[in-house]
């Protein structure tokens, strides 16, 4: 296991910096000078040149990249050309409040999607099972920022159920729940979906295996096999499904973000793009793409942990 | 020539007709293709199907509700909401169609090349598709955008450079398996060279389940480009998009729910139409599959 740990670690650790070091030449390849963009179209010849200067943008793009990986490596992400506050500062105060958006989402589509997929598997064909598959495509193919926009509409604008905008009080465990209630909705629905479809079709293919049959052959209750023996094993395929879900997740809770005017780190990157703030755009990207890529490790490393199959391949 | 093979009636041969058949036989297939059809019946005949253009300004009749002369009501400048969905059809897929067949003729070419060379090369493109996938896709279309000012043009090679990748490994697996069979080694035995081998050989034969990666990729695409759009960095305005109609309706939404609703229905319908397509062509073609293997 620790052996399989190190290694999905380094290969992660390279993934890192391949999408780290894609990113930066991409972003220095294609048209437009970050100096410019920064400053705006009224910017004088001197203070773009001292601008370019302060990036490096004059440098060798090797140079500037080697500058800014080791930059990176150190946990330096820049700083904020407004405020000259650290990059890092800013993401780490607003990340909380992204983290706990996607693992409310992620936590709500699993008790939601679980049982109706391996009730639908367990009542196979029956009208239980085909009003699950229905409802599983409409959760899946309703875009989360439509059904952000849908919800809103309806709980927040006509009903006044819930609040609007915003990431509720600080300090106020209550208020911030109430805030995140319709976000978090919304973000999971698609998963819902995902997962009561991945979880009927593996509890099918589980169901036939040998340890259940003796399982039930020991006459235990079917509730008993269904929860226990069954989806221990259907499990598995979700477990990675959502290490890679997790990276649209943070795409998707940009949109809910803005929809719903939360603090986080899409709101961070979308509000440093309007205000030309490139740095926190390019430190904001690469904090999410690490959470993606350890994202994706946990989930690895957990298939491994629950099969070890896996881990000793 | 024998009537029993003949072409049926018309140009349409036999087994192409047989399959358009059993796609809509299959409910999933028959409601995802009804739904592409209307689509794409809605961007063809856009002029036809509404006396109004998407541009049309009529500030008397600003935020009007549904009515007989503006049947989805109009927006914040009095503008036809009906016509500009129905003209944003033809965004939408003047972003999906070319972005899906970029990234799959890219994914596809940078695939075969890995699974038939293999070795570094391999596992070097293997590393390029994992990479490129750890992206999140949208953040990284922000990013780009933000430099360059949004432009369909863009929107669609960031689609194509996020999208490659699935294809690339899809062809990938498909080349690995074909790669040792005997027909590869007879074309190789008899002197094709290496990229006649794959375009000629392998290529026609890995290149179906690319179809049905595409179908599936469209609603995703669709989904991105009114993303980025509602963000402001899809489509620029005026040019009616799916997503920068959804961003007037949230900017009005205590006006008029009517934009976000009839908005969001364009939308959907689009996504469900291409994504239950993409289900009944796969069913379709696993059928295919288990039919010639019990041969």
């Amino acid at each position: 296991m620790i052996v399989y740990t190190v290694r999905r670690l380094m290969t992660a650790a390279l993934t890192v910096i391949g999408a780290v070091t894609l990113l930066f030449v991409i972003i220095r390849l294609i048209p437009g000078d970050p100096a410019v963009v920064m400053l705006g179209p009224r910017a004088s010849d001197s203070m773009i040149a001292s601008m370019r200067a302060r990036m490096m943008l004059d440098e060798p793009v090797l140079v500037q990249l080697g500058a800014f990986l080791g930059n990176v490596l150190r946990g330096d992400l820049g700083r904020d050309v407004l405020n000259e506050l650290p990059v890092l500062t800013l993401v780490l105060d607003v990340l909380p409040f992204t983290i706990v958006l996607a693992f409310g989402s992620i936590l709500l589509a699993v008790l939601i999607g679980v049982p109706l997929g391996a009730l639908a598997a367990a009542y196979r064909n029956s009208w239980w099972d085909r009003a699950t598959a229905f409802v599983s495509v409409a959760f899946i193919t309703v875009p989360p920022f439509v059904a952000g926009l849908l919800l809103l509409l309806v709980f927040a604008v006509e009903l006044r159920w819930l609040p609007v905008s915003g990431g509720g009080t600080r300090g106020d465990v209550l208020n911030q729940l109430r805030h995140l209630i319709l976000p978090v909705s919304a973000l999971a629905l698609t998963w819902v979906g995902y997962i009561a479809r991945l979880i009927r079709s593996s509890v099918l293919e589980e169901i036939t295996k040998d340890h259940v049959r003796t399982a039930r052959s020991k006459g235990l209750a079917p509730g008993r096999v269904l929860f226990k023996h069954v989806l221990r094993g259907a499990l598995i395929p979700t477990i990675a499904v959502l290490g890679v879900g997790f990276g649209n997740l943070l795409g998707g809770a940009v949109l809910i973000e803005i929809i719903f005017n939360r603090p986080g780190l899409g709101f961070l990157i979308l509000n440093a793009i309007e205000s030309r703030n490139y740095p926190v755009v390019q430190g904001g990207l690469v904090v999410a793409v690490f959470l993606y890529t350890l994202a994706n490790v946990i989930a690895d490393l957990s298939y491994g942990f629950v099969d070890p199959r896996i881990r000793e391949a | 020539m024998d009537a029993s093979i003949a072409p049926a009636e018309g140009a349409v041969p036999r087994w192409r007709r047989l399959a358009l058949v059993r796609l809509l036989r299959d409910p999933t297939g028959a409601v995802g293709t009804l739904f592409v059809a209307a689509i794409l019946v809605l961007a063809v005949f856009a002029p036809l199907l509404t006396p109004y253009a998407p541009e049309d300004i009529d500030v008397r009749n600003r935020l009007a509700p549904p009515s007989a002369e503006h049947w989805m009501g109009t927006d914040q400048l009095g503008r036809d909401v009906f016509t500009r969905l129905v003209y944003g059809t033809r965004i939408a897929l003047a972003v999906a169609l070319p972005a899906v067949l970029a990234g799959a003729v890219v994914g596809m070419l940078l695939g075969l090349v890995a699974g038939y060379v293999g070795g570094w090369v391999e596992t070097g493109l293997i590393w390029l598709f994992d990479v490129v996938r750890s992206f999140p896709a949208l953040l990284f279309a922000i990013a780009i955008i933000a430099l360059t000012g949004p432009s369909l043009f863009m929107v669609v090679f960031i689609m194509a450079l996020t999208r490659f990748p699935s294809y690339g490994r899809l062809i990938r697996a498909q080349t690995l398996k074909i790669r040792e069979e005997e027909y590869v080694a007879a074309s190789k035995a008899l002197g094709c060279s290496a990229p006649r081998v794959m375009l000629r050989h392998i290529l026609p034969n890995a290149v179906a389940p690319l179809f049905i990666q595409a179908a599936m990729d469209v609603p995703v695409v669709i989904t991105f480009e009114a993303g980025l759009s509602f963000l402001g960095l899809g489509v620029p305005p005026p040019t009616p998009s799916w997503g920068s109609i959804l961003r007037e309706g949230y900017t009005y939404v205590r006006a008029t729910p009517w934009m976000i609703l009839f908005g969001s229905g364009f939308l959907v319908i689009a996504t469900l139409g291409f994504t239950f397509f993409a289900e009944g062509l796969r069913d379709l073609f696993d059928v295919r599959i288990r039919g010639e293997g019990s041969n």
